[in-house]
């Protein structure tokens, strides 16, 4: 018995050392990482490309208009027949607004789901909101912005009668649901990593529900809301079909929130539709307007980054 | 200034009358009668009749799975939160049933506070982990507060370890510390009773010993109940001990007895290391 264990062990080493001399499998192993690499590669040197574009044209651009004129001028008129003006800061300001008006909606509209869904929704509830929450992440921003420009603008004229027909609330409003349930989702994956052991030390000291989730786990789960948050401005930011369609293209610096705006994603739109000649102070003009929104967004991104590295609540 | 619970630890010498000495002369806190629990279907608790004293330490013992942390969590209804919970029977605690639908559980749980296997400091300071209960219950006063986290550090034989790093995630102290810690700030809002369910049992064998020693010291002020795997420390610690094997008390008596002449024979195998 004893020795036939002993057998059958050294032709299971047997086997293995077979197997693990065998050449092709050997090259497999090797030849793995490289390709691996080699697809991964692609995907970083794709990005970039891109930005070598956007820079290599942002550079042409400022070949035939002053830097300051672009960064601190307030008139963006490109169109205009004996002077054309490049001043970015009205692209910048109606950004600003919609992003604004976005966050002033979603943010407390998005904490307030992730908090019922993580804390107080039961299992069933959940699993019935949180596809719908996705189903309205995936709708196409088309249609969200004919909903902005044909049903809320109107509905809100009826109590702002000075709104004009494009201008920032309505697709600020809209932009806002757009990235809510962005918000809402990737909040209650923070709050719901928190430990339940944890909840329950605040509840044995006699803490109801609602000290629970405010006391205890929103302030636990900081980093990823407010990672959560950045990402949502970016998304906002770089929003473009609802506040082409209904945010309208009347460059303003002001902060003036029911006249007409252009973001610097519906100029961009606008030239791209219409019909710059290549290689014309316009044609470069929208490479430089899409470098200032890379810069915006990836400073946004980079900001989620530090966030959720440097306040991670350890547990 | 503020007159914290707390402070009877040093005063109780001064009260001898506290003391535990003659335990069979101290009051019932919590009267068990005829209690059953389920869990679904799962008939986890059966006619539970336990009368636990005032000022003692009462270990609950007893294999894996025989009801000891369900029992335990009944007596703060901790065991709620489990949605398919049902019970029958009363626990009568300072006159009233705590299993009547009117019994507030936050009232409840405000004065019998509860201690975890794994310590579950929240993600905070050590001194906001303390005065978490104290502000949520309504105390801000800056000052209070410094003296409420101070004594119940004290209480909890950790301020000297901690005291110069009140500001620190409580999160960077050892398993041992953080229990430690739990232990504070259950003591923060001056609780009537302690439960505590294997409160050693994720710690070293010297924090161990700093707990049980912690526990001695605890019970000239409180009632604790304890759970406890460990039938050495059962012995050590407690006054009495109560036996539960598959949802049943077999036996419950002061814990020299239980030890010495147990008057079950499940009880006397269990001891002795027989089964469990
Ligand atoms: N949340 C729960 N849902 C269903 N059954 C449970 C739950 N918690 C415990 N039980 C069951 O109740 C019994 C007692 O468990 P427990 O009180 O945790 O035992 P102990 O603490 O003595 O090890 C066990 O049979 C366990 O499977
Ligand atoms: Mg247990």
């Amino acid at each position: 018995m004893a020795s036939n264990d002993h057998q059958a062990n050294v032709s299971v080493q047997d086997m293995i050392a077979k197997q693990k001399g065998k050449k092709g499998k050997k090259r497999i192993e090797k030849s793995i990482p490289v390709i691996l690499f080699i697809i991964a590669s692609i995907s970083v040197l794709t990005t970039f490309g891109i930005v070598f574009t956007l820079i290599f044209e942002t550079f042409e651009f400022f070949q035939r208009v002053p830097f300051f004129d672009f960064l601190l001028g307030t008139e963006w008129l490109p169109f205009s027949n004996n002077e054309p003006l490049f001043g970015i800061l009205p692209l910048i300001a109606g950004t600003f607004k919609v992003t604004l008006i976005a966050v002033v909606v979603a943010v407390p509209f998005g904490l307030a789901s992730a908090v019922y869904l993580s804390e107080y929704a039961s299992d069933n509830m959940r699993r019935v909101i949180k596809p719908v929450l996705e189903v309205l992440a995936g709708v196409p921003t088309i249609v969200y912005g004919f909903f902005a420009l044909t049903f809320v603008t109107p509905l809100l004229q009826q109590f702002i009668p000075e709104l004009k027909i494009f201008n920032a609330l309505s697709p600020g409003i809209v932009v806002g649901i757009m990235i809510l349930p962005m918000i809402a989702s990737l909040s209650e994956d923070a709050m719901s990593s928190v430990p339940n052991s944890i909840r329950d030390g605040a509840l044995a000291l006699g803490a109801t529900k609602l000290e629970v989730a405010v006391k205890v786990v929103l302030p636990a789960a900081l980093s990823g809301i407010m990672a959560s948050i950045v990402l949502a401005v970016s998304r906002a930011i770089g929003e473009t079909m609802i506040v082409s369609l209904a945010g309208g293209s009347t460059p303003r610096f002001d902060l003036d929130m029911t006249d007409s705006i252009q973001t610097m994603t519906a100029y961009i739109v606008q030239v791209s539709t219409g019909d710059a000649g290549y290689g014309t102070t316009i044609y470069y003009s929208i490479y430089s307007v899409g470098f200032t929104l890379f810069l915006f967004t990836l400073l946004m991104n980079l900001l989620a980054h530090v966030i959720s590295k440097r306040f991670r609540e350890e547990y | 200034m503020v007159q914290l619970k707390v402070n009877k630890q040093t005063a109780s010498p001064l009260a001898p009358f506290k003391s535990n000495q003659e335990s069979t002369e101290n009051k019932i806190v919590y009267d068990t009668r005829q209690l059953n629990l389920w869990y679904g279907n799962h008939h986890a608790l059966k006619n539970i009749d336990l009368a636990i004293k005032e000022n003692e330490v009462t270990a609950i013992i007893g294999p894996s799975g025989c009801g000891k942390s369900t029992y335990i969590k009944t007596l703060n209804r901790m065991v709620e939160l489990v949605p398919s919970v049902k019970t029958s029977g009363q626990i009568i605690y300072r006159d009233r049933n705590i299993l009547d639908a009117s019994y507030g559980v936050e009232e409840l749980r405000t004065k019998v506070g509860m201690v975890f296997q794994k310590p579950n400091p929240f993600p905070k300071s050590i001194y906001d982990n303390i005065a978490y209960g104290p502000r949520i219950h309504g105390i801000k006063n800056k000052k209070i507060l410094d003296g409420i986290v101070e004594q119940s550090l004290r209480g909890a034989a950790i301020w000297d370890e901690v005291k110069d790093r009140l500001n620190e995630n409580a999160y960077s102290l050892s398993g041992g510390q953080q229990q430690r810690i739990c232990i504070a700030r259950a003591l923060a809002i001056e609780p009537d009773v302690i439960l505590m369910d294997e409160p050693t049992s994720a710690l070293d064998p010297i924090s161990t010993l700093k707990v049980e020693e912690l526990v001695q010291e605890l019970k000239q002020n409180y009632s604790i109940i304890i759970v406890t795997h460990n039938m050495q420390q059962a012995a050590r610690i407690s006054d009495r001990t109560a036996f539960f094997l598959n949802g049943e008390v077999v036996e419950y008596d002061k814990t020299d007895t239980i030890f010495s002449t147990p008057s079950d024979k499940r009880t006397e195998d269990y001891i002795s290391g027989r089964f469990g």
